[in-house]
């Protein structure tokens, strides 16, 4: 059964959650109420708000280039939609089971820098035409600590099969095809000879299994912020300077389109984050002696209760950091352009290099 | 029909859904939303003011240097995805006493070297420096004296723990 089922409707449902979420989040940040008007506590302003869209009128500039302004936003939410289709939902329901997995996903997630360029240079506006250059610079960029960093998961797991990288990092690992001798051991490291296989929870978590990869994680945490143009890396849209950036010229449904990728991307970095370093579906607790938390909060594959355990904890997991990403959002101020290059070529990317290194020796050790 | 190429049939319905998902929007908005274009509505927005020229001509030429260091990293990273995925497998490490895992890792080393070494070209060039903003020092004289403004400024400040100039 395809995921598309599953991911459509749950993106659109989400996306409505999360523009509410971070309207009071921001709100609260700021010793404000936010939206309170529509229904109780404000819980109707993003349906009222979307309906509106629909309604408004689709304005093309007469000096647009029309073919790429309209064809934009389509190319930029069907890119990162296709995202999903790798991801896995639960430990029996997973997206596309080809091969190549996370690699289809990098390669097809940048196509949105094409969809955003043709927005900028299609509306023939300077906003636009700035916002959408910054983009593609700032999305092109943080491409490389963002690849990196994944990769490093890659060396560590030797599979680009994200269902295959989750099975590793819980207690089901030995249910997985062609890994029923696999062991785990506490840090990774063999030969000191901890055998956590059992424990599940944390202790079979990548970060965990392997802790070279903390710091990958903050690497990457960084610099998804920045490809999905999140503050304090919205240069792309600063307000204060270039109106809206790329999306200045778009109205109503199309302008929609646009927000609803940017709230899919942040969902996509936020899944694939938690399935490459948390842990993907499994549980958060490990088994204790008798106490066997882990089995009973993970289920076996293929039942009703393994599948819902499993969702819960892959989502819950993802919204707690999409939370923690606006909380980044509203707590720190947005960079200079010559900051957010430097902080991508001069820091992110050498160290993201450095720990490929290390992930390599980390990977050797670990057999 | 291989296994393979069924799972890339499923990144088609994907793809299709997507397209299909925002047309059918589009579809729906273009029913149910007015049309009532004027001289007006469809002038290129330039916050208020009657905008001057286009916005296509010359772009600042760091873009493009960004992009062909983007380039090289790019191509680097397409050849290391691969070699990732079998240069610690458990099978090909014992077939070969241990050695097979140290002899990729090594001379994928060698390749990620001179990638570095390109990396520390551009950065030696200064092809990764941007334009900073000079902060001057405002020659403005105002009425009230500066150290009433430091007084009041260390009074309220948690953080610093410089005292007031005299």
């Amino acid at each position: 059964m395809s995921t598309i089922i599953f991911f459509l409707p749950f993106i659109l449902i989400y996306t409505i959650f999360a523009v509410y979420g971070e309207r009071k989040i921001s709100a609260f940040i700021q010793d404000r109420y936010g939206p309170m008007e529509v229904g109780k506590y404000g819980w109707y302003q993003t349906v009222a708000d979307l309906l509106k869209l629909i309604q408004k009128e689709d304005i093309v500039p007469k000096k647009a280039s029309k073919k790429l302004f309209l064809i934009a936003p389509v190319i930029i939410f069907t890119s990162i939609f296709c995202g999903f289709v790798v991801l896995p939902i639960t430990s029996s329901w997973e997206g596309t089971l080809t091969q190549n997995g996370v690699y289809f996903l990098l390669a097809i997630v940048s196509l949105d820098v094409v969809g955003i360029l043709m927005a900028g240079w299609g509306a023939n506006s300077k906003y636009s035409l700035l916002g959408a250059l910054r983009s593609v610079a700032q999305i092109i960029s943080y491409e490389i600590p963002v690849t990196l960093s994944v990769l490093c998961v890659i060396m560590i797991s030797q599979s680009l099969n994200l269902q295959e990288i989750s099975y590793q990092q819980g207690i089901l690992i030995n249910a997985f095809p062609d890994m029923e001798n696999v062991k785990n051991y506490l840090f990774g490291i063999s030969a000191l000879n901890i055998d956590v296989t059992n424990w599940g929870g944390v202790f079979t978590w990548n970060i965990f299994r392997a802790p070279v990869l903390i710091p990958v994680f903050i690497i990457y945490f960084i610099s998804t912020l920045a490809e999905s143009n999140r503050a304090p890396f919205d240069l792309p849209e600063a307000e204060s300077e270039l109106v809206a950036g790329f999306h200045t010229e778009y109205s109503g449904f199309r302008w929609a389109i646009i927000m609803l990728s940017e709230y899919g991307m942040m969902l996509l970095v936020a899944l694939l984050g938690v399935i490459l370093f948390l842990g993907s579906w499994n549980t958060p607790l490990p088994n204790i002696g008798n106490i066997m938390l882990a089995n009973w909060t993970t289920g076996e594959p293929e039942t009703i209760a393994g599948n819902l355990w499993s969702v819960f904890w892959l989502l819950s997991k993802a919204l707690m950091w999409i939370a923690v990403q606006m909380w980044v959002r509203w707590t720190y101020p947005r960079l200079r352009i010559d900051q957010l290059m430097s902080l991508s070529w001069k820091y992110l990317t050498p160290f993201a290099m450095f720990l490929i290194f290390v992930s390599g020796l980390w990977r050797l050790l670990m057999i | 029909m291989s296994n393979e190429t069924a799972s890339f049939g499923e990144i088609l319905i994907y793809l299709i859904g997507g397209i299909v998902f925002i047309s059918g929007g589009l579809f729906t908005a273009w029913i149910i939303r007015p049309k009532r274009p004027n001289e007006e509505k469809l002038t290129t927005y330039e916050s208020g003011e009657d905008p001057l020229g286009g916005a296509w001509g010359q772009v600042n030429i760091r873009f493009y240097v960004i992009a062909l260091i983007f380039l090289l990293f790019e191509v680097e990273i397409v050849f290391l995805f691969p070699w990732a995925t079998v240069f610690g497998r458990e099978e090909l490490i014992e077939a070969t006493d241990g050695l097979w895992g140290w002899v990729a890792l090594s001379e994928m080393f060698v390749f990620i070297f001179i990638l570095a070494l390109g990396l520390a070209y551009a950065w030696r060039k200064g092809y990764l420096e941007w334009d900073k903003p000079e902060i001057k020092p405002s020659d403005f004289k105002g009425p009230v004296p500066t150290e009433k403004y430091n007084a009041i400024n260390h009074k309220y400040s948690k953080f610093t723990s410089e005292q007031p100039k005299k």
